[in-house]
């Protein structure tokens, strides 16, 4: 059973992001990178898969520039057996990325793909379900949990009002969402070992399809800012002004 | 123009977000067709039909489409969506889930998650958790959107005699089987539709702890969420989760307990009305965005903030 398992180079999760000062974007100049949370999620289950016997390789990949070597590195020390990058410059919507995999999946033929269900630069949640839909195949979205068997995979997952179960024939995709699992950090032997796997790049360009981009970003701008209130000094002054001042409550 | 708008509901009731996107929709065209996919659904058409806007509502109600399946939902849509400019779905987890296995069918690049829109083919909505606001704009023959529920009022409901048009269910695809749901039982306003939030942080300490929120909640009638640190160190369920992994909140009241303030909770509810913090760090991030902080332990704090309602 082969896990195919898609990575995400974007701004790690502690920077706080800001316009460009002409507002043509964000400004992503000298800021740290790493991979996507939730592709780490993604990719800490597939490697879970394979130490418990249920699968025999996790192949990882990544659609971006050059750099997003660094990330497939990473992939590598957390245990993926293998990378693939197809390269580009261009900056790809989710719909172009789901063409790119669905090249992928139809030369690798995996067993199971997982995805991060969001990436925290775009906010989009597509690529996953975009993907299944252009393979044909089911997905699960937002798993919190992950039972995989001969020919099918059990996915519990999170919905508004609760929990949800589904079990999907295989071959699928399931995107993970936040408590699936705690991933692992990367030890230095890993680290040492990833250097040496193997690390495939591909031109995007090879593919021959169409990746242009379908949206225009016109601008990027701070969101209307909140200002700090006061501050009260007693539970009872808090509970007057919100009667009598803020009127919010009876 | 022309609007599809896929109605989220739980073959009961219409769900509120539903009401939302139709507002959305309403800032693009009159021309609004409303679908209500599931499984007898006549309490759910019923509804419908008294929604300002609408102008059509398709009905299809068939056991397919029970449990909202995001593969034979997303057929049903695309055998049905001819002459259609714009389809739109609440960014819930329902949409989210539906949306872009249609977007993909139809060669679109989906925009999802919009909080306004400026014109047919251009929309705002917020990227990195909210800490910026982008402005995009479709070439695609056909925009499909998800729609940000708290970013829009609800469409009223004083119409009456909405036309309703059956259509047939399209063959499963059998790859995905429905085994259960577990949906979390309380009488309390669901997180999204209540007026009033009362959310626990890491700072709450345990699960136990939240009952000083419950009892609170009780008296206001108000929810009761989470922030993700606390979801994450398993003091209550990820349902209860407000933030950019979790729901988004906009209610008149939002009271922060023991909640830090990171970007990731912001985002998930820094658009509410009046914002109350109670954190016994004074330096909290969260009371830069509070409209009222108390600078307190929480432990204190909440049975004399229960004793004075």
């Amino acid at each position: 059973m082969k896990i195919l398992v898609p990575i995400k180079r974007v701004v790690d999760y502690n920077v706080k992001v800001r316009p460009l000062s002409d507002n043509s974007n964000v400004d992503l100049n000298n800021v740290k990178m790493a991979v996507n949370p939730f592709c780490e999620i993604a990719l800490e289950e597939a490697v879970r898969l394979k130490e418990s016997g249920k699968a025999s390789e996790v192949v990882a990949i990544s659609v971006g520039k050059t750099d997003s070597q660094e990330q497939l590195r990473t992939a590598l020390a957390l245990g993926a057996d293998r990378a693939t990058l197809i390269e580009t410059d261009s900056i790809l919507e989710p719909l172009a990325i789901s063409k790119v995999l669905q090249k992928v999946v139809e030369d690798e033929k995996p067993d199971l793909i997982i995805l991060g269900k969001q990436a925290i630069d775009g906010d989009n949640n597509q690529t996953g379900q975009m993907l299944a839909a252009m393979l044909d195949y089911p997905q699960a979205t937002n798993a919190s949990e992950l039972i995989l068997n001969d020919s099918s995979v059990k996915v519990t997952r999170e919905i508004d009002g609760g929990l949800q179960t589904l079990e999907l024939t295989i071959p699928a995709i399931v995107t993970t969402d936040l408590r699936l699992n705690e991933p692992r950090y990367a030890s230095l032997p890993n680290i040492m070992k990833a250097k040496k796997k193997e690390l495939n790049i591909i031109p995007a360009s090879d593919l021959g399809i169409d990746i242009n981009s379908r949206t225009e970003l016109l601008s990027v701008e701070l969101p209307p800012s909140r200002e700090a209130g006061i501050i009260v000094e007693t539970v009872d002054e808090l509970v007057s002004k919100l009667k009598d001042e803020a009127k919010v409550i009876q | 123009m022309s609007i599809l708008v896929i109605a989220e509901h739980d073959n009961n009731n219409l769900k509120g977000s539903t009401l939302n996107t139709i507002t959305a929709a309403s800032k693009l065209s009159d021309d609004i067709s409303l679908l209500i996919a599931g499984s007898n659904i006549n309490s759910v058409v019923e509804e419908s039909q008294t929604i300002d806007g609408v102008n059509k509502i398709i009905k299809c109600d068939s056991e397919n489409y029970s449990n909202s399946v995001a593969e034979d939902l997303s057929a049903l849509v695309l055998a049905n969506c001819d002459g259609y400019t714009h389809i739109l779905a609440p960014a819930t987890t329902f949409g989210k889930n539906l949306m872009p296995r249609i977007s993909a069918k139809l060669d679109s690049q989906q925009i999802s998650d919009i909080i306004s829109v400026e014109s047919d083919d251009t929309f705002k909505r917020p990227i990195y958790a909210g800490s910026c606001i982008a402005t995009v704009k479709s070439n695609d023959d056909v925009k499909i959107i998800t729609v940000r529920s708290t970013a829009f009022d609800a469409a009223t409901t004083n119409n009456s005699g909405t036309e309703v048009s059956e259509i047939s269910a399209e063959d499963s695809s059998g790859m995905s089987k429905f085994v259960g749901e577990e949906l979390a039982q309380s009488d309390r306003p669901e997180l999204t539709a209540a007026n009033i939030v009362i959310s626990g942080g890491r700072g709450m300490q345990s699960g136990d702890n939240f009952h000083l929120l419950d009892s609170i909640a009780d008296k206001l009638g108000a929810a009761v969420g989470a922030s993700r640190a606390a979801v994450d160190a398993g003091f209550v369920p990820n349902d209860y989760q407000v933030g950019q992994t979790g729901k988004i909140v906009a209610p008149d009241l939002y009271i922060a307990v023991g909640i830090s303030g990171a970007i990731q909770h912001l985002a998930g509810m820094k658009d509410s009305k009046v914002i109350v913090a109670i954190n016994k760090d004074e330096d909290a991030p969260i009371f830069q965005v509070a409209d009222y902080g108390l600078v307190a332990d929480l432990f204190s704090a909440l049975p004399e903030l229960d004793s004075a309602l």
